[in-house]
């Protein structure tokens, strides 16, 4: 379980983010939707704990992690973000294995090998393993980039003698930015079925609401760094929202796969 | 993975075999040539109950052999120091010299040389190192502080190199006027520090630079798992774990006490640090544990064999190995750069 307990973040006098509240069970993917500037991304990035808030906590399983050690953290917490530039010649696998760095000292164990050579083949990246990343084209790229991060947190975290077995977070920072819809269907089918886990909380940003309304369980409306709404769909994404929030008038257009279409005017 | 550690590991020992022909060539070719036997011969009059050394054993084992180990880990530190700026700049452009360290050190040794005589300020084994390491935070900081943007307090590698060249111009004329005020024979030693050289080797040195080189490298390869993880970008290294604000202080202070304490000794070695880790990434890619340790080696092999270089070519006089590291380094530099299209 994550919790956002009233946060609230500002750069430069502006709060981006202002007391937000909001909580996401394991076991279910949630979105975050919202225009441009109403702070999805400052949001996303404060319940990672890349940025920490001004007020409020951001609680993950009943702590705050506000002091949590970098190295810890990462063990059971993975952001996947839009393309992501390499400075040096890496080869892919060097990259996929960059999510496995948490996981080990020195070098890498058998188990971390295994994984990476899994979740080449899940992202069907095997085949250029050898390859260097910046050869590749960017919709490569981003599946290199998705097998990394859930290479950091594919298996469930190892439970130590005193403490309970503890969730596996994955955020998406619109990592859908810059990919054709082919990927972005495919990407989507991929986080969902990982994020079905019991011990997965997964939280992301898409920016596309039809997309959303496909494969989000739980929806999180964002409208000027406030929380506008959340919920299931059905409750989240009413005509009446979506005009005052988007300034766009909807359609809804019923349709087998997810119940719904949205078309918009 | 397994078949370019493989191809990693065979380049590692590869490089070790060159760095000892190196070495081997460089303890027998110089002013006087040495024999084998005559080496050998050498090495046994240090064991107990021997006769005296001769004075061309003497000079071997007093000038030739801790030249030559001051060599090696003079080119250690440089090339290690050159690999850690570029993994930390993200940027293969980058080197020790570029962003002011060398030259701060240097300063930092040549006033302590002035103020020293004429303060007469005690000189242990520690405080010329000590001197050049304090130049060297000073310089660096000041390059940093000043390439700064004012709006999100990044510097640009671009203004990182330009407000590097404009210290390292400063800090080479303060050295310059140290020498003009100087009296002749000390102006003449303050030269050495803006050259780079190797005469004043000793075994003093040796022992200061060891210390510095192999607890400078060892933390380095500590880090390098981090420095890898840099490289998809800062906010992507904290997700994966690093604390990026005390990696960039680690990495900036190993640089500066790696590089400064051998400046101190040498004086200003450039392009070493420039031109290794690059030659090492053509050859076996860029991870930076294979690129420090890689490094290390190939920073002591082509220093001595620079210095080889500066003591054959003008025999029995000899080049400050400066002149030599630049002369060839400058153009294989060149080259790689246009062989290669690095966008910065």
């Amino acid at each position: 379980m994550l919790e956002a307990r009233d946060i609230t973040f500002r750069v430069g006098g502006r709060a981006l983010v202002s007391g937000v509240s909001a909580s996401f069970e394991p076991g279910r993917l949630h979105l975050i939707i919202g225009p441009n500037g109403a702070g999805k991304s400052t949001l996303v990035k404060l319940l990672a704990r890349l940025l920490r808030p001004h007020e409020g906590r951001v609680v993950y399983e009943g702590e705050d992690v506000r002091h949590a050690g970098e190295a810890e953290l990462a063990k059971r917490r993975a952001v996947l973000s839009q393309l992501i530039e390499v400075a040096f010649p890496l080869t892919v696998r060097e990259v996929v294995m960059m999510g496995r760095y948490p996981h080990f000292g020195g070098r890498p164990g058998a188990a971390d090998e295994e994984i990476v050579d899994e979740l080449m083949k899940f992202f069907d990246v095997s085949e250029f393993a050898g390859r260097n990343y910046q050869t590749l084209s960017g919709g490569e790229r981003q599946r290199v980039n998705f097998a990394r991060v859930l290479a950091q947190v594919w298996r469930p975290v190892s439970a130590e003698a005193t403490a309970r077995p503890r969730c596996r977070y994955l955020f998406l920072d619109e990592p859908l930015t810059f990919l054709d819809i082919r990927h972005q269907i495919e990407f989507m089918k991929k986080v969902r079925s990982f994020s079905g886990a019991p011990d997965v909380v997964a939280v992301g940003v898409v920016h596309d609401l039809n997309l959303a309304a496909r494969f989000a369980d739980q929806i999180v409306l964002l409208d000027r760094g406030r929380v506008a709404a959340a919920g299931p769909l059905a409750e989240v994404l009413t005509a009446e929202r979506i005009r005052e929030v988007f300034g766009v008038e909807p359609t809804f257009v019923p349709v087998e796969q997810s119940g719904v279409h949205l078309i918009f005017d | 993975m397994t078949k370019q550690t493989w191809t990693r590991r065979g380049l590692l020992v590869a490089l070790s075999f060159a760095t000892l022909l190196v070495l081997a060539a460089s303890i027998r070719y110089g002013a006087i040539d040495f024999s084998i036997p005559a080496i050998g011969r050498a090495l046994v009059s240090l064991l107990p109950g021997q006769p005296e050394p001769t004075l061309d054993q003497r000079i071997f084992l007093e000038l030739r052999l801790p030249r030559a180990a001051l060599c090696l880990l003079v080119g250690a530190s440089l090339g290690v120091g050159g690999a850690l700026m570029q993994a930390l700049f993200r940027n293969p452009i980058v080197e020790p010299g570029l962003v002011g360290t060398s030259s701060g050190a240097a300063f930092g040794s040549a006033l302590f040389f002035v103020l020293g005589g004429a303060l007469h300020l005690g000189s242990s084994l520690w405080s010329l190192p000590l001197a050049a390491c304090l130049g060297g935070v000073v310089s660096t900081y000041l390059v940093f502080l000043l390439a700064r943007s004012r709006e999100d307090g990044r510097a640009s590698i671009v203004m990182l190199l330009l407000t590097g060249l404009a210290v390292n111009a400063l800090f080479m004329s303060a050295i310059g006027f140290l020498s003009y005020i100087a009296r002749d024979p000390q102006a003449r030693s303050i030269t050495f520090w803006s050259l780079g050289t190797l005469s004043g080797a000793s075994w003093r040195a040796v022992e200061v630079v060891a210390v510095s080189t192999v607890a400078g490298t060892a933390v380095a390869l500590r880090y390098a798992k981090q420095l890898n993880a840099l490289m998809i970008g800062e906010e992507e290294a904290t997700y994966l774990g690093v604390n990026v604000n005390r990696l960039k202080w680690v990495i900036l202070s190993v640089n500066v006490v790696v590089v400064a304490v051998a400046t101190a000794f040498t004086g200003v070695i450039g392009f070493v640090g420039l031109v290794v880790p690059h030659i090492l990434r053509m050859m076996g890619g860029a991870d930076n544990r294979f690129l420090i340790l890689g490094s290390a080696l190939t920073g002591a092999m082509l220093l001595s064999l620079a210095d080889l270089l500066a003591r054959l070519s003008l025999r029995p006089a000899e080049l400050p190995i400066g002149i030599v590291t630049s002369a060839v380094g400058v153009p294989v530099f060149l080259l790689l750069l246009r062989r290669r299209q690095y966008v910065f």
